[in-house]
């Protein structure tokens, strides 16, 4: 699913990438607050939900080469954050909805879970 | 034999906004030297876990890359308060991080274990007082 797609599904605002927004597919996410988990689960690709908005989640998606961030509960970040995400072209949104509602709404739109490994 | 191509990395232990700033070099420089991706984002969690360790519970300290024509080497070196009990640190959801750092979403008690499950060779070494070395590697070729 294009990111264009997906921003309309969220009823998202753009914070970085406006201009890389049909250019990017995504067709999984992964939806938390708890970044610990983000990188002992989150698959390479996936798009990131979550509501929290410190520069570390940034870094986090960095590691794992995370698509983009959507920030859900219309949780704002940073400036320093969005400098970084420009450097490497890594598309930033935030949505007003609630992490489930955007999850929810992903869902049904065609996004699929990726299983996790324990191994 | 030829010889590693080899860079460290200063972790400083009071900022937290920084970390992740080793790791990010760390990544390039094996993306500059063409390592393959999933093998570049193994390395990048492990430093990354590595670096967040050393800045929560180290005090800061050094980190050490080594690429080798066989694998990929992390080194974390802290001279911190140490780990009582490895076993338990090694427990997945064992934590100590203090609370700032689980309010930023971390701290959870899965970043040894994560670092163990994204190494192919694994080793925690700690003597309470003295410090904590761990040491990673990533084989580049499967034998």
């Amino acid at each position: 699913m294009k990111l264009s797609k997906i921003r309309e599904i969220l009823q998202a605002e753009v914070l970085v990438g406006e201009g890389l927004l049909d250019s990017i597919e995504v067709d999984a996410g992964y939806a938390s607050d708890l970044m610990s988990d983000v990188l002992a689960f989150a698959s390479p690709g996936v798009l990131l939900l979550t509501g929290l908005t410190n520069i570390q989640i940034f870094r986090t998606a960095q590691m794992l080469d995370l698509q983009t961030i959507i920030f859900v509960r219309g949780k704002m970040p940073g400036e320093d954050l969005l400098q970084l995400a420009r450097e490497v072209e890594m598309p930033i949104l935030v949505s007003a909805m609630s992490m489930f509602e955007a999850a929810g709404r992903l869902y049904t739109g065609g996004l699929s879970p990726r299983a996790i490994s324990r191994n | 034999m030829s010889s590693p191509y080899v860079e460290s990395y200063a972790v400083d232990g009071t900022e937290l906004v920084s970390i992740g700033e080793a790791s990010t070099k760390i990544k390039s420089v094996l993306k500059m030297l063409g390592i393959p991706s999933d093998l570049i984002r193994r390395a990048a969690v492990v430093a990354y876990e590595a670096e967040m360790n050393l800045v929560i519970h180290g005090g800061g300290g050094e980190m050490e890359l080594e690429v080798w024509p066989e694998c990929i080497k992390i080194s974390a070196v802290d001279t911190g308060p140490g780990i009582p009990d490895i076993g338990k640190a090694m427990t997945e959801g064992f934590s100590t991080a203090p609370e700032k750092i689980r309010e930023m979403g971390f701290g959870a008690g899965m970043g040894l274990p994560n670092i163990k499950r994204n190494s192919d060779g694994f080793e925690l070494l700690s003597e309470v007082g003295k410090g904590t070395t761990l040491r990673s590697e990533i084989l580049l070729q499967k034998t």
